[in-house]
């Protein structure tokens, strides 16, 4: 049998993993805690996973041995967890062993699909699948007892409208920018004289640190809120959620604008000269053919746009924007890796999944 | 039909049309013949005002074409241009359905419409009507380009090198079915080209510019046997006058009474065909199928320009 070279480095990878703590266990979140091994069984099981993974066994093998061993490690981290029957403040954590198990065969998983090769629908469809497990896992209860959902459980009532916020900061600055952005683009792609000066006003802004923007929107809009009659009331003010908008906003204007005028100025020249030379109006040319001509390439702003907010959106925690942030620097603040992880989680399968599913839009557009 | 009155456009300090005028009947074809920047593309683009003219104007059966809004103007006037420009976003049927669609013909009519021209540019239309551009050849993209230019029945046909981008062979096949389609519509027909063979092959009058002056403007055998100046000799190639000279004319033309040695020739060749039939095979009379013959003498005659 013929040895799968990344497979191979997986399995590798997967070997020097099984040693390091797989959990961690603590009398309460703050203190040291002690490590905990993986049971032998599983062990023997993981190595059989990484076996066949690392080996050129039909793909679908692979993409099987990868999606038992993930379900593996999640029961089995659930099952721990519950079986400690450890007091509400002790805290059972996922250890290094586990992230990076959990890692190899994420990769063991994407390897094997992206040899399969599959159709846009098959792709969609293990995209809807591994979210709607994931939410199964979380509705089922099994995780409860993990550190981070035991985390979340003290924060219920809050996690929802967190998540909201975040969702609202990282949506809401992207429709901003695509309102402004892309008639901007649109007037820049006719205008070539205005665009240096433009672009690199963008460009500027986009190599501000996110903090330095902070401290120069707290006098402005601080100034804005006091005396423009009714921003106040709009709930306008130096730190909180409106400074967090505008400055997702603003990085998100450079992506857009660019990707407008590029897509615009590479959609085909003999296509717009004969739109022109049948008798379309310039608004005709633009909307019949210029746009659907670049619509792919704007669409990879949006998508670039949406990932990178969904990350950056992280920061208005600190300015009490609220989103998942929020627990991110309560958990810095208080030492508690287990609050962080309950922001940087769903933030990273976010940012995934929205990069993901705008990947098969871009692709379903440019066929 | 469109009379061109003393029309000229300056970009700059560059005069890029001097003054030219020239009057186009109504269903002929003339060529505008010229090296590259001799401005022929910009007399051209000036009829359906994609460059607006300094002064002078253009009549379209009598009206100045400066008082009509200029994207109206261009729906009246097909324009098939060099690498085709079709859409690659839409399918064949959607891209002829481009200027009705503008001029807001009923769907119905459409559709009849587009089949019309497919089934007349000989593709038929259950296999190409939802074809994208992309899975055509280049000739078919090329006689889809000219199929949405005739679309909505322009009076006047606008074309800028539509052959350019093909190959010898294809592209011959699509001279001889553009001069088919002209002759069977009768659409005036303008055609911007830099190669003397293909003026020669499809213009009714061929009109020759340099350096943004129209030099001459005749019938091809004047051009040939008559250049108005140097420039137009050298453009015709002296090498090749007489045999192009001879390609414009049925060999059926030539026939007298009389008999002739070896297997007898198609009376539809061109006398250029028949000479290069005589050297090559050592003859000097060729007898016709359908009867009489031609000789060597008559061909080398009127290669000479000789009535």
């Amino acid at each position: 049998m013929r040895i799968d070279r990344p497979g191979l480095v997986l399995a590798a990878l997967g070997a020097a993993a099984m040693p390091l703590p797989f959990m961690q266990f603590r009398a309460n979140r703050i203190v040291a805690g002690e490590a905990m091994a993986m049971p032998v069984w599983a062990i023997a099981a993981a190595c059989v996973l990484l076996a066949i993974g690392a080996f050129r066994l039909p793909q679908v093998w692979r993409l099987g041995a990868a999606a038992v061993g993930i379900g593996l490690l999640i029961w089995l981290v659930g099952d721990m967890a519950t079986g400690l029957d450890a007091p509400p403040a002790a805290r059972a954590s996922p250890g290094s062993g586990l992230w990076l198990l959990l890692g190899v065969f994420a990769l063991l998983l994407a390897d094997a699909i992206t040899k399969m090769r599959p159709g846009l629908r098959m792709q969609t469809a293990i995209l809807i699948l591994a979210c709607a497990a994931m939410a199964i896992v979380l509705v089922s209860g099994h995780l409860a007892d993990v550190s981070v959902m035991r985390e979340y459980a003290a924060r219920s009532d809050i996690f929802a409208s967190h998540a909201r916020r975040h969702l609202l900061l990282a949506f809401g600055s992207l429709t901003a920018a695509l309102a402004v952005g892309v008639p901007l683009g649109i007037w820049l792609h006719r205008e070539r004289t205005a665009r240096p000066s433009v672009m690199g006003t963008l460009n500027l802004v986009q190599t501000l640190p996110s903090l330095a923007l902070f401290g120069m929107m707290i006098p402005l809009l601080s100034w804005v809120a006091a005396s423009v009659p009714g921003a106040a009331a709009l709930g306008i003010a130096g730190i909180g959620f409106a400074p967090a908008l505008i400055a997702l906003f603003l990085y998100s204007l450079l992506p857009v604008v660019g990707n407008t005028v590029v897509g615009l100025d590479g959609a085909s020249p003999e296509a717009r000269e004969a739109g022109r030379g049948m008798g379309m109006t310039p608004w005709q040319v633009l909307s019949r053919v210029s746009i659907p001509l670049a619509l792919p390439v704007i669409v990879a702003a949006v998508r670039i746009v949406l990932v990178q907010n969904i990350g950056l959106a992280v920061i208005a925690g600190l300015i009490g924007g609220g989103g998942f942030g929020t627990f991110v620097f309560q958990g810095l603040a208080q030492n508690a890796a287990d609050l962080i992880l309950l922001g940087a989680i769903p933030t990273v399968v976010m940012a995934l999944v929205a990069g993901i599913a705008l990947d098969l839009v871009v692709k379903a557009l440019q066929r | 039909m469109i009379e061109i009155r003393n029309l000229s456009r300056r970009f700059g300090p560059v005069t890029a049309v001097d003054d030219v005028s020239l009057t186009i009947a109504k269903g002929e074809m003339v060529a505008l013949v010229g090296t590259s920047g001799s401005g022929k593309t910009t007399l051209l683009r000036m009829i359906n005002r994609l460059v607006e003219p300094t002064s002078g104007a253009v009549l379209l059966n009598g009206q100045d074409t400066a008082g009509l809004p200029a994207h109206l103007l261009r729906r009246r006037i097909g324009y098939a241009i060099q690498g085709h420009g079709l859409f690659p976003h839409y399918s064949v049927a959607r891209n002829i359905a481009a200027v009705p669609e503008l001029l807001g013909w009923p769907a119905a009519q459409i559709r009849e419409r587009v089949d019309e021209l497919l089934t007349l540019f000989g593709m038929p239309p259950a296999d190409f009507r939802d074809r994208r551009p992309a899975a055509l050849s280049g000739g078919q993209q090329q006689r889809v380009g000219v199929a949405r230019a005739l679309a909505a029945r322009p009076e006047v046909l606008l074309m800028d090198e539509p052959f350019g981008a093909l190959d010898p062979v294809t592209r011959a096949q699509a001279q001889a079915d553009l001069r088919r389609i002209q002759r069977q519509l009768g659409t005036t027909t303008i055609l911007v080209t830099h190669d003397m063979e293909e003026a020669l092959a499809l213009g009714d009058r061929i009109a020759v510019m340099d350096r943004g002056r129209l030099v001459q403007c005749a019938d091809p055998a004047t051009i040939l046997t008559r250049p108005a100046t140097d420039f137009v000799a050298r453009l015709t190639g002296r090498s090749d006058r007489p045999f192009r000279l001879l390609g414009l004319l049925p060999v059926a033309d030539l026939v007298e009474p009389g008999e002739a040695e070896g297997a007898p020739v198609d009376p539809e060749l061109s006398a250029r065909e028949a000479l290069a039939e005589c050297l090559w095979s050592g003859r000097s009379a060729l007898p016709l199928a359908g009867g009489g013959r031609v000789t060597l003498d008559r061909l080398t005659e009127r290669a000479r320009g000789a009535e």
